[in-house]
């Protein structure tokens, strides 16, 4: 059994946003950047899986080389190898394209990885891969079990959840509650130092969109306090002013 | 030519936010001539539910009216939209933004040879090329993105446009697909949902709890709040990590993001996790006894008191407004 997650690095969720160079670029000073927090749910269920089946479980970032402190994390939590497709992400066509190139390769039989990144919300990487390479994708996947050739999922619809079941090879996107992140230990780190890390050159694909300049939400104005004896005046003011009523 | 939407049902009727994506396409083709809407529904629905799609802007709905198709099998639905695409010979699908409707896009990408733009907050630039803004970092920012294909897939935010009602009865067509065993390679075992209520991603006024609450057995007051409202209720990380609610209601970053009209914010700090997945309401309210949290920094009104005062006399002055 083999399986890869792939995983995003991206700013910490605390992190304030900010562009410079005229709203062209990221400004990442002071950022932390983070194994995405879905894809680090995937990572979590592929250990668990891992020590399971005794499975091999590869991780795999599509970056330049300031990702790769990202994926030794992976490593320190309990990946036994890393992959990172030397480019810069140019959006999800052109990544899912890398993924599917490597997975052509090796033969995975389970692909996971989060059900969206943080910092482009597309959640559309899982479904392009499986499309591309002719597998099933479910997503947002908030249980997995595997029994023999069999995945048991609960996949999290509006209002609740509903339970699928496919067979391998499969590609799913993940999402709590599919297991607990993981916290990698003294000698999980001190092993991610050794484990294997290939650097691979990208395919040249091209890219379906670009994007050519960032906005920031306008400021929001001052809070308009209301006396907790008077909840009538909210309630006026939300019919009358906000005109939500 | 004709721009293609592909509109979900549940429980026998059309969704919401499905129908705002029909107008969406109304509104983009009114800007763009690309003629007419054309909706696409799968599965057993009632033909006198789906002509509504009518007055949301459609003229007509194509029905794939195939029992198989009833449940949201992913690859199923990919390939049932494709196969209608490319008989219209459309160059634009337009869908809402949803659980399945963002995995059936993922594949239809691919299918379609389409760039698939998620999270669109308005209708493109057309002057030269193609530009459209989409909302991203889970709305800390947006991005004025240029679209390089040909065909395009855009999944549009909740309220990105305002739902049209003016226009007439769509007319329905049902259609049969050849859709091989290979489409339908996951099968759903069964579901578990709520149902009757008001589902929270389509919810135009959300109401939520947080720790501040102290305990689900007070729940009854959000809820008591929500119905007045008519409302969805929701609830912070920590009370969906420790069970109170279920992880469904769970707001943020990591959970459900939501854009209401209104969203009412109980008893929670307002940690950026939170504000995450709530920035994009119209307006919020936030009450919390704690006037040093970071939530009414967010807020456009808020109360400063204790939840178990203020809830019961808010929702009195609501029902006292109808």
């Amino acid at each position: 059994m083999k399986i890869l997650v792939c995983i995003t690095h991206v700013p910490d969720t605390t992190s304030k946003i900010q562009f410079s160079d005229n709203n062209t670029k990221f400004d990442k000073s002071g950022v932390q950047f983070i194994i995405g927090p879905y894809d680090d749910y995937a990572l979590a269920r592929a250990v668990e899986l891992k020590e399971q089946l005794g499975a091999s479980l590869t991780v795999l970032n599509v970056g330049e080389v300031e990702t790769e402190p990202t994926l030794r994390k992976a490593l320190a939590i309990g990946a036994d190898d890393a992959i990172r497709v030397n480019t810069f992400p140019k959006d999800s066509l052109f990544v899912a394209q890398q993924i599917a190139a490597i997975a052509k390769q090796n033969n995975y039989d389970l692909i996971l990885m989060g059900r969206e990144s943080i910092d482009f919300n597309g959640g559309m990487v899982h479904g392009m891969v499986g499309e591309m390479l002719g597998m099933p994708s479910v997503s947002p996947v908030m249980k997995l079990e595997i029994e023999g050739n069999t995945v048991k999922m609960a996949r999290e619809i509006e209002g609740g959840k509903e339970y699928l079941e496919a067979k391998l090879p499969l590609v799913a996107g993940c999402q709590e509650p599919i297991a607990e992140w993981k916290i990698p230990n003294m000698r999980g780190i001190m092993s991610a130092r050794t484990k294997p890390l290939q650097v691979v050159d990208p395919l040249e694909e091209s890219n379906a969109s670009e994007v050519i300049s960032y906005q920031l939400p306008p400021a929001k104005g001052a809070v308009k306090l209301v006396d907790k004896d008077n909840v009538e005046e909210l309630v006026r003011l939300l019919k009358n002013e906000a005109k939500v009523l | 030519m004709s721009v293609l939407v592909y509109i979900e049902h549940a429980d026998g009727s059309v969704k919401k936010t499905s129908l705002e994506a029909v107008s969406y396409a109304k509104a983009l083709s009114e800007k763009t001539s690309e003629g007419e809407i054309v909706a696409v529904a799968l599965g057993s629905i009632s033909s006198d539910e789906l002509a509504k799609a009518g007055s949301a802007g459609a003229s007509k709905v194509i029905h794939v009216n195939d029992d198989k198709l009833s449940s949201g099998i992913i690859q199923a639905h990919a390939e049932a939209v494709a196969q209608v695409y490319k008989q219209l010979g459309a160059k634009t699908l337009i869908l809402s933004k949803s659980s399945l409707g963002d995995a059936v896009a993922a594949r239809l990408a691919i299918k379609l040879d389409a760039a698939l733009i998620s999270n669109v907050v308005d209708l493109p630039d057309t002057g030269s090329g193609y530009k459209i803004k989409r909302s991203i970092y889970t709305g800390k920012a947006f991005a004025e993105t240029v679209v390089n294909k040909e065909h395009k897939i855009l999944a549009v935010k909740k309220n990105a446009v305002d739902l049209k009602s003016d226009g007439a009865d769509a007319v329905i067509e049902t259609v049969v697909l050849e859709l091989s065993a290979d489409n339908f390679a996951t099968s759903i075992t069964s579901t578990d949902k709520t149902t009757g209520d008001i589902l929270l991603p389509e919810a135009d006024i959300v109401v939520s709890g947080g720790r501040g609450m102290k305990g689900p057995e007070n729940w009854g007051l959000i809820e008591g709040l929500a119905k007045e409202l008519g409302a969805a209720t929701g609830c912070s990380k920590p009370v969906s990590d420790i069970g109170w609610r279920p992880h469904h209601e769970h707001v943020g970053q990591t959970g459900v993001k939501v854009a209401p009209s209104l969203y009412v914010a109980v008893g929670i700090s307002g940690a950026i996790q939170h504000l995450a997945g709530v920035n994009s309401s119209k307006c919020i309210v936030v009450i919390n006894k704690d006037a040093e949290a970071p939530f009414f920094k967010a807020a456009d009104y808020g109360i400063v008191g204790d939840a178990f005062e203020v809830l019961p006399k808010l929702t009195e002055a609501v029902k006292a407004l109808k």
